[in-house]
């Protein structure tokens, strides 16, 4: 034990535990815990595992709704998707380790989510990624993205999950705290989701999967914790994934669920061994006690403090039925798994720990959750940013090159270079990935003519402008996309980055976007079914830029009806649904062309995002459009594009009868759709009928993408090559 | 009814792509076949090595695949004539085990590539591609990091004499010797190819091409 | 006795990584590389006394599984 000459107070703080946080362990237990206790607190009570500092804003969300099953709380949210079916699905950071081991920290975050989503009885079926690099001249960033990729595309394609959406930005706020955010979701019997609670006393403890080493302590606490300059040093607590044992894992489980054995499921993720035997007996009022020389070891002389805090990857922890064991050995052989019985529920209410023949530990359970720390950090509001007034955004000196620069900038460019490097369309169901011109990715449910639709999506510039206005457009945003792709939006996810909470001002970020984000949610019918929570992203002081990202799936009745925005034809008009004011407050124009960063980001009136949004879904629904595309980041300029470039056809926008031409190409005004249509109008009198603002805004022909008003004229590869060049040639 | 197998190694991923394909193209009834197994199913018609990941692509992409007990009689069907299809990881196990000439190398450009490719069907005469009769060009997808096909001058020589080549691709991905996206045997009845049928046998999917290779194949059992 | 395989693509076959490595030398200033080839090591216990009939078994796993002889060529050492 590395603790015989420290007393416990010291060792509780090199874990991360504050000096009242153990005072309070003490006074619970009546008595000094030992270090194996120790750990089991520090992993139990860490930011990671009890959500503290966030847990009393994180209720403000609403989680019920007619299509959830299963709300926050367990390891991946479960929503009702008709027929006897089930999606689930959950998005997770793995911001720490994908910093300091690019590779291996995206590959297990990757491993990490999927094993959430098939520990219920899901079999995963898409995968999603939020990734935030620093400015690309940062010396670190083109190695980052390197291995941040490398490992997404290495682990998920091993597996054979489609990784079918995802986002990609670039900002120096990110420059010493990267975000890696992946979402998995997949599809299960509605009848058929397994939890983590054990039901009952004296059922065997199963673990399977992968080995235990020595990977990984203290990965919790060290997700809880800001980087500072020797952080280098933190490298040997990295975990290394192996997607093989993953897709052996995944078969097993699953198989095991089906043969009936299985009364209660636990992935083995942060704080491995520890929090899952934990969770499963406090959440099933029981107790559990195990044997940890039975444990599978891949190294000699593991202390019992190293098993419980093992971070390996690809293991599970089952209570069997009585009886069953014998399906899992099965089972287990068949897929090459190592398994072991640990140990027992029992009906004590407590985790005992037996090593060599010695109790190692013997704690009641429910301090454990009952007594983790909650804090009410003090917060300052953040003063929202003045909106901008019409002479503030300059007009570009020419507008060609400007939009040529907007549709070239880093957050803008294609990311071919990325995702060709992802396998898409593994399980032959994948309708829309990031190679179509889609707002969505879009994966067919299996053998049937449903399909799932799901994007993830947050504009950092804009929660860091205004917290609350941001967060709503985040929610917003989400929303957007799954209707343009033609799916009722169903819940969502979310993963909410952000620097050390114990700043009131960042504590404020955090405290507004929630609340942004819980207003959306409950205006849009959206709820949070699952999500995950990463703080002090922040590096000497540092914070990144708020970035709550937001994962979100939608349904597709019947997958002939959907959208996207690449069938634009010669001689299509494109209507503009939504109204336009020139919001250029945090837009990208600004910062991309000006270098300024300021002003207000555009309101979202949610009313009107709900009306525009149903109005467009219901064009799609009933077989009026195919290709629709969300206006956000460059506004109309970018949308109208995109669609250019996705269809290989020119595009001529109208001249604007707005006094500033330049706010209504860039602006980025809220809950606005671009529609590509041999028929506007029938588009525009349906949109007035319905009271939605329409209007024609271009039309679609010849080879350049231009501007009526002679305001631009771009050849459209010039615009590609432009659009296409920037990664690879970053790359290098 | 026709009949097919689809060999299912650990690793395998797509084992179910191939047998909906099978299924929805063609038809035909497709068994699931544990590489553990020391016999395949009674009268087959066509046997499919599935792509993925077979052992991780540890060592080598297929190499312990091609040792897999079941593998022998994978061999022993193809000598009696089964036509069988290796896709993607699935062409490397043939390779490996033996049954193709050549060997899949690490791609040019050291990625993975996921992307729709176009393919001349360079050989219009065999039992996999007589479907595709006048049909010159088809679409399919490719998703491979070691896709590079290599065999020696001589070897590509005579495989582009024989026939052997069955389709090229008309913008290498990753580097294949000759743009060679897919080769058969010899005596006509086992093909290796990297890009995915099984991920274009729909429309929505992006390409119906695949379904043709899989009629093909069965078509001619 | 201690077994040592190393396995390397034969001198006709592209080394892609090779090359890159070699690239990415040049790249740091080591000029003076060249011929960069990139194999990988396997090392095993083995039973038995005989180091004639060892080499030669391990030459056997090296032609069915440890080498892939259309492109890897390999050295074995037993001792």
């Amino acid at each position: 034990m590395t603790a015989t000459a420290k007393s416990m107070a010291e060792l509780a703080q090199e874990y991360g535990l504050k000096p009242e946080e153990y005072d309070v362990i003490v006074r619970r237990l009546n008595r000094e815990p030992n270090a194996v206790e120790l750990g089991v607190f520090s992993v139990m009570w860490s930011e990671h595992c009890s959500y503290k500092s966030s847990r009393k804003h994180l209720a403000k969300f609403p989680t019920k709704g007619p299509r959830v099953i299963q709300g926050p709380g367990e390891n991946a949210g479960v929503v009702d998707i008709g027929d006897g079916q089930a999606c689930v699905f959950k998005m997770e950071s793995h911001n720490h380790p994908s910093f300091i081991e690019p590779y291996q920290g995206a590959a297990t975050g990757v491993g990490g989510i999927m094993r959430d989503v098939f520990t219920m009885g899901a079999r995963p079926v898409a995968l999603l990624n939020a990734l935030r690099f620093g400015d690309p001249s940062h010396p670190k960033t083109r190695r980052l993205v390197a291995g941040v990729v490398a490992g997404i595309g290495g682990y998920g394609n091993c597996v054979g999950v489609p990784t079918v959406a995802g986002e990609t930005n670039f900002h120096h706020g990110y420059d010493g705290n990267i975000l890696v955010n992946a979402m998995c979701v997949g599809l299960a019997d509605a009848d058929k989701i397994f939890y983590s609670a054990a039901p009952a006393a004296d059922l065997p403890v199963v673990y399977f999967g992968s080995k235990t080493g020595r990977d990984g302590i203290h990965g919790a606490t060290m997700a809880s914790a800001e980087f500072d300059e020797d952080s280098d040093e933190k490298r040997p607590t990295v975990q290394v994934g192996d997607p093989f044992a993953e897709k052996l894992l995944i078969e097993a489980t699953l198989e095991l669920m089906a043969s009936g054995a299985v009364a209660a499921i636990q992935d083995m993720g942060a704080a491995g061994l520890t929090s899952s035997s934990v969770e499963m007996a406090g959440k099933g009022g029981v107790g559990i006690e195990l044997d940890l020389d039975a444990v599978p070891q891949r190294e000699e002389g593991m202390s019992a403090y190293e098993m419980m805090l093992s971070e390996s990857q690809e293991r599970m922890l089952a209570i069997l039925k009585p009886g069953r064991e014998g399906d899992g050995r099965r089972i287990f052989e068949k897929w090459g798994l190592d398994a072991a019985t640990i140990g027992r529920t029992t009906d004590t209410g407590r985790i005992v720990l037996k090593h060599k023949g010695e109790v190692v530990c013997d704690l009641p359970l429910a301090p454990l959750s009952d007594d983790a720390p909650l804090y009410d950090r003090p917060w300052t509001a953040p003063t929202p940013p003045r909106r901008l007034e019409p002479h503030d955004a300059p007009a570009p000196e020419d507008y060609g090159a400007a939009v040529v620069k907007l549709m070239s900038c880093p957050d803008m460019a294609s990311k071919r270079w990325l995702w060709e490097q992802y396998d898409r369309h593994v399980m032959a169901d994948t309708l829309a990935d990031s190679g179509t011109a889609s707002d969505a990715g879009i994966v067919r449910v299996h053998g049937s003519r449903k399909a799932l639709a799901m994007t993830s999506d947050c504009t950092p510039r804009y929660v860091q402008a205004d917290p609350y206005e941001g967060g709503k457009q985040a929610v917003a945003e989400a929303w957007r996309n799954l209707t343009a792709a033609g799916a009722d939006p169903i819940a969502i996810t979310d993963n909410l980055n952000f620097g050390s909470p114990e700043r009131p001002e960042i504590m404020g970020q955090i405290v507004r976007a929630i609340d942004g984000m819980a207003e959306a949610c409950r205006a849009l019918d959206f709820p949070v079914v699952s999500g995950n929570v990463s703080l002090y992203n922040e590096t000497n002081g540092a914070a990144i830029p708020p970035t709550p990202t937001v994962g979100a799936v939608g349904l597709i009745p019947d997958y002939a009806r959907r959208a996207g925005f690449g069938g634009l034809k010669a001689g299509d008009t494109l209507v503009l649904i939504g109204e336009t004011h020139g919001e250029m407050g945090a837009s990208l124009y600004l910062r991309e062309l000006f270098g300024r960063e300021e002003g207000a980001p555009p309101p979202v009136d949610l009313a009107l995002e709900r009306k525009t949004g149903d109005f467009v879904r219901g064009l799609i629904r009933d077989g009026t459009v195919r290709v629709v595309h969300d206006l956000s980041d460059g506004g109309l300029v970018a949308a109208a594009a995109e669609m250019a470039m996705a269809a290989q056809v020119g595009v001529t926008l109208n001249a604007t009868s707005h006094p500033h031409a330049h706010y209504y190409l860039f602006g980025e005004d809220q809950a606005r759709y671009l529609i590509g249509t041999d028929d506007p109008g029938v588009i525009i009198s349906k949109a007035h009928a319905a009271g939605v603002h329409a209007s024609v805004a271009g039309l679609a022909g010849g080879t350049a993408f231009a501007s009526e008003a002679g305001l631009f004229d771009i050849p459209l590869d010039v615009l590609a090559q432009a659009n296409e060049g920037w990664m690879p040639r970053y790359m290098g | 009814m026709t009949k097919a197998a689809v060999i299912v190694f650990p690793g395998s991923n797509c084992d179910r792509d191939c047998k909906t394909a099978i299924e929805r193209s063609t038809g035909a009834k497709v068994d699931m076949v544990w590489h553990q197994e020391t016999a395949l199913p009674e009268g087959l018609d066509l046997v499919v090595l599935p792509g993925g990941f077979s052992y991780g692509d540890y060592l080598r992409c297929g190499a312990m695949a091609a040792q897999s007990p079941v593998m022998r009689e994978v061999a022993a069907a193809a000598e009696r004539g089964t036509a069988v299809v290796g896709i993607c990881n699935g062409f490397q196990i043939l390779c490996e085990a033996g049954m193709l000439p050549g060997a899949l190398l690490r791609n040019a450009a050291l990625k993975y590539v996921c992307r729709a490719v176009g393919l001349d069907v360079v050989n219009g005469q065999t039992r996999f591609t007589a479907g595709y009769a006048g049909q010159r060009e088809v679409t399919m997808t490719v998703g491979n990091g070691e896709g590079n096909f290599f065999a020696d001058e001589t070897t590509l020589d005579r495989l582009e004499g024989e026939g052997q080549v069955v389709f090229r691709y008309r913008d290498n991905p990753n580097g294949s010797a000759r743009d060679i996206a897919g080769v058969i045997n010899i005596k006509g009845n086992v093909l290796g190819l990297m890009p995915h049928p099984d991920r274009a046998f729909e429309p929505e999917l992006g390409s119906a091409d695949g379904a043709t290779l899989f009629q093909s194949a069965l078509a001619s059992a | 006795m201690k077994a040592k395989v190393e396995v390397f693509l034969k001198p006709g076959v592209l080394d892609v990584q090779g090359k890159a490595i070699e690239g990415a030398l040049h790249g740091l200033g080591f000029a003076d590389v060249s011929d960069v080839r990139v194999g990988k090591t396997i090392e095993f216990d083995l039973k038995g006394a005989d180091p004639a009939a060892a080499e030669a078994e391990v030459k056997a796993m090296c032609d069915r599984l440890l080498a892939n002889t259309v492109i890897e060529g390999y050295r074995v050492e037993v001792a």
